[in-house]
């Protein structure tokens, strides 16, 4: 799948708006970070260390809640300077 | 209490007084809200489907946000995933948590095309969009009845969440059968009546009470009860010490041992898939995509992705609350007098916490039900009014007779869900979500493929679709509850070639692109033709408030104009993108 910056099929591409694709890409590698960690389940199936009584296996997921969104805030802000364009501006955060 | 809810529970230790009351004061505040919710963003006219159904596409970070929070985060949350932990441990209810945190990065990769497509061409559901893409029928009609059928079972779930609180505050059971179900049908009743009158705006106000009371209540509980039961090292204890004896238990009764505390080797695939499948199976249901799409603009999406992941920490939480559960010694019993472990928050609640409060945290379960449920049967209903009955059966209808056959369709789709709960087997409430998932899932290649190629063909789509759709329900039915002996009794199954336990969501997905593929380079190779695509390149980074789109869109207008090969633009009218924001 790609991240949405290639023309859905073979026609001419002044529609598509101008991106920089460097910046795509990364925000593509920040948004398949947390899927392949998480689905990797071997890794972090296990008790051993504990924090607060909590065993490995849960507040290091707990953790990746906050570095998941960490991750997709990034990309967010790496995708709106990407297309430079300005449109998040009206309407928002009412 | 009065003595007529006395005699409701009769067999019981009886009516939790206080605790109804709070339930009932603050279900009615829910219920005036509900209906004067169509007053909020007020429109002209209610009748028409983005103004019912989408709430006038108008909702910006912070609405959608509590919408999205409302649609995901239901029953399934604070009764089948705890229950779940409850009964047999991490595998079964914990994946809930990889689940929603790799949903956010999945979603955000495809839902802002969605958006933009759907603003510039009037889509309601991804039906729609699929019949725009290829102009076929027969795979808009193959999605749109998945999504109403899987809906179903997923409404059912929230209704069960229902029955739980109310059975344990000791309305609804006993042997009269009018009376058993009573408050249920009440509580669908009023619900049903608001959604009528509000559309999607009665949830999208709920939706903020029962964010508020849903978090007052896990933050009251997460500090509050882990102390109550001697911490966190005598819950996991707890805990490992209930699963081992459940596995221990099963070895002897000669049954494979499926409980778990941490998964085993034996259970990564399981956890991995069940996690997998059901974050890319949740963005195809027609209920997501309606909150989704009713908010203002592209970016809003993407933003809730990244702010959204809140509610998978509470999500956590709450799935351990099942184990604080058992540390505290809770006994889910019905009102019939068996264990039912889709009781165990609802009871864990009552035993722990004063009354008051334990009616506050009903309150919050059941009002956290209530706002998906709502959301679900409009989203079904659009579904059907748009992609069956307009296309089907009455394709010259107005957008008033289509905003008509939606709030009635509200109706009847809760009434089916009614009846999933009344007849099915309730022990089984985490796999009803499952078992709608592994449907909703093969849905996924002509919705999210198509967002970005239009490489896969029509009839390569759909014959994925089916076969996918048929492994699915077979291989679910083949599971057989080792206890009751019941069909359908969970989700997951060997994957052929790998010999592990998979999610069977995932195995049927694979098969279903397997297929698709094949099928798609035959008919390429032989030329046959791939519909017509009403959509264009810019459609799918179009924003609501950006000057090009303007721009372009006068030259779209132009081109539809002279291009005779699309005839649903001259007949639709509503191919404005972003329509205008109603605020």
């Amino acid at each position: 799948m790609s991240l949405g910056n290639n023309s859905p099929q073979s026609r001419p591409d002044p529609e598509v708006p101008p991106t920089d694709m460097r910046k795509m890409a990364l925000a593509g590698v920040l948004l398949a970070i947390p899927i392949v960690v998480l689905l990797w389940v071997p890794h972090y199936a296990k008790v051993e260390p504990t924090l607060f009584g909590f065993p490995f296996f849960f507040w290091y997921q707990f953790l990746w809640v906050f570095l998941c969104s960490a991750m997709t805030y990034a990309a967010f802000r790496l995708t709106l300077s990407a297309r430079g364009k300005t449109s998040h501006k009206a309407g928002e955060d009412r | 209490m009065t003595p007529e809810l006395t005699v409701l529970a009769a067999d019981t230790d009886g009516v939790n007084g206080v605790a109804l009351a709070v339930l009932v004061v603050l279900f009615l505040i829910v219920t005036v809200a509900g209906f004067m919710a169509s007053r909020f963003k007020r429109a002209d006219s209610m009748e028409s489907l983005d103004e019912w159904g989408l709430g006038g596409r108008s909702f910006g970070t912070w609405i959608t946000w509590f919408l999205l929070g409302g649609d995901l985060y239901t029953a399934y949350t604070f009764v089948a995933v705890p229950a779940a932990m409850f009964a047999t441990g991490a595998v079964a209810g914990f994946f809930a948590v990889p689940y929603t945190i790799i949903l956010y990065p999945i979603i955000f990769i495809f839902m802002a095309r969605l958006w933009s497509v759907s603003h510039r061409h009037g889509y309601v559901t991804p039906a729609d969009f699929v019949r725009g893409r290829y102009d076929d029928r027969g795979l808009s009609l193959a999605v749109a009845v998945t999504g109403f059928v899987a809906t179903m079972p997923y409404i059912a779930l929230q209704l069960v969440g229902i029955q739980a609180v109310l059975e344990v505050v000791g309305l609804g059971g006993g042997d009269n059968i009018i009376a058993k179900d009573a408050p249920l049908f009440i509580a669908f009743a009023v619900l049903a009546a608001y959604t009528y009158s509000s559309g999607l705006r009665a949830p999208a106000v709920i939706a903020f009470v029962k964010d508020i009371l849903i978090y007052l209540v896990i933050i009251v509980a997460v500090i509050y009860l882990p102390g109550q039961v001697g911490g966190w090292e005598a819950i996991f204890g707890a805990a490992e010490d209930k699963m081992d004896a459940n596995n221990a238990a099963a070895v002897e009764a000669g049954l494979n041992p499926t409980s778990s505390f941490v998964p085993g080797s034996g259970a990564f695939w399981a956890y991995a898939t069940l996690a997998l499948g059901s974050a890319m199976a949740l963005f195809m249901y027609p209920h997501s995509v309606t909150a989704s799409l009713s908010s203002n603009s592209r970016n809003t999406i993407r933003r809730n992705a990244s702010i959204l992941p809140a509610y998978s920490f509470v999500l956590g939480l709450l799935a351990l609350l099942g184990w604080v559960a058992i540390a505290a010694g809770t006994q889910p019993i019905g009102l019939d007098g068996e264990p039912n472990a889709q009781l165990v928050i609802p009871q864990l609640f009552e035993d722990m916490f004063p009354s008051w409060f334990a009616g506050v945290a009903f309150a919050a379960i059941a009002i956290g039900a209530l706002v998906p449920a709502a959301i679900m049967s409009i989203a079904a209903a659009n579904t059907f009014s748009r992609n069956i009955y307009k296309e089907w059966i009455n394709k010259g209808a107005t957008p008033a007779q289509e905003a008509k056959v939606s709030k009635l369709m509200s109706l009847l789709v809760k009434a089916f869900a009614l009846v999933f709960v009344l007849t099915l087997d309730k022990q089984n409430a985490i796999n009803f979500q499952l078992l709608g998932g592994i449907w909703i899932m093969q849905t996924f290649p002509a919705i999210v493929f198509s967002l970005f190629t239009r490489w896969f063909h029509r009839y390569g789509l759909l014959l994925g679709w089916a076969v996918g759709l048929v492994y699915g329900t077979v291989e679910a039915y083949q599971v057989v509850n080792p206890v009751t002996g019941k069909h359908f009794g969970g989700s997951t199954a060997l994957i052929p070639g790998i010999g592990e336990l998979g999610y069977i969501a995932v195995t049927a997905f694979v098969l279903n692109v397997v297929v698709a593929v094949v099928v798609t380079a035959v008919m390429r190779a032989m030329k046959v033709s791939n519909g017509h695509d009403e959509t264009i390149p810019f459609d799918y980074f179009a924003d609501a408030d950006d000057p090009r789109v303007q721009k372009d869109l006068v030259e779209h207008d132009a081109d539809v104009a002279t291009d005779a090969r699309a005839p649903h633009h001259e007949a639709d009218g509503d191919d404005v993108p972003g329509s205008t924001p109603a605020r």
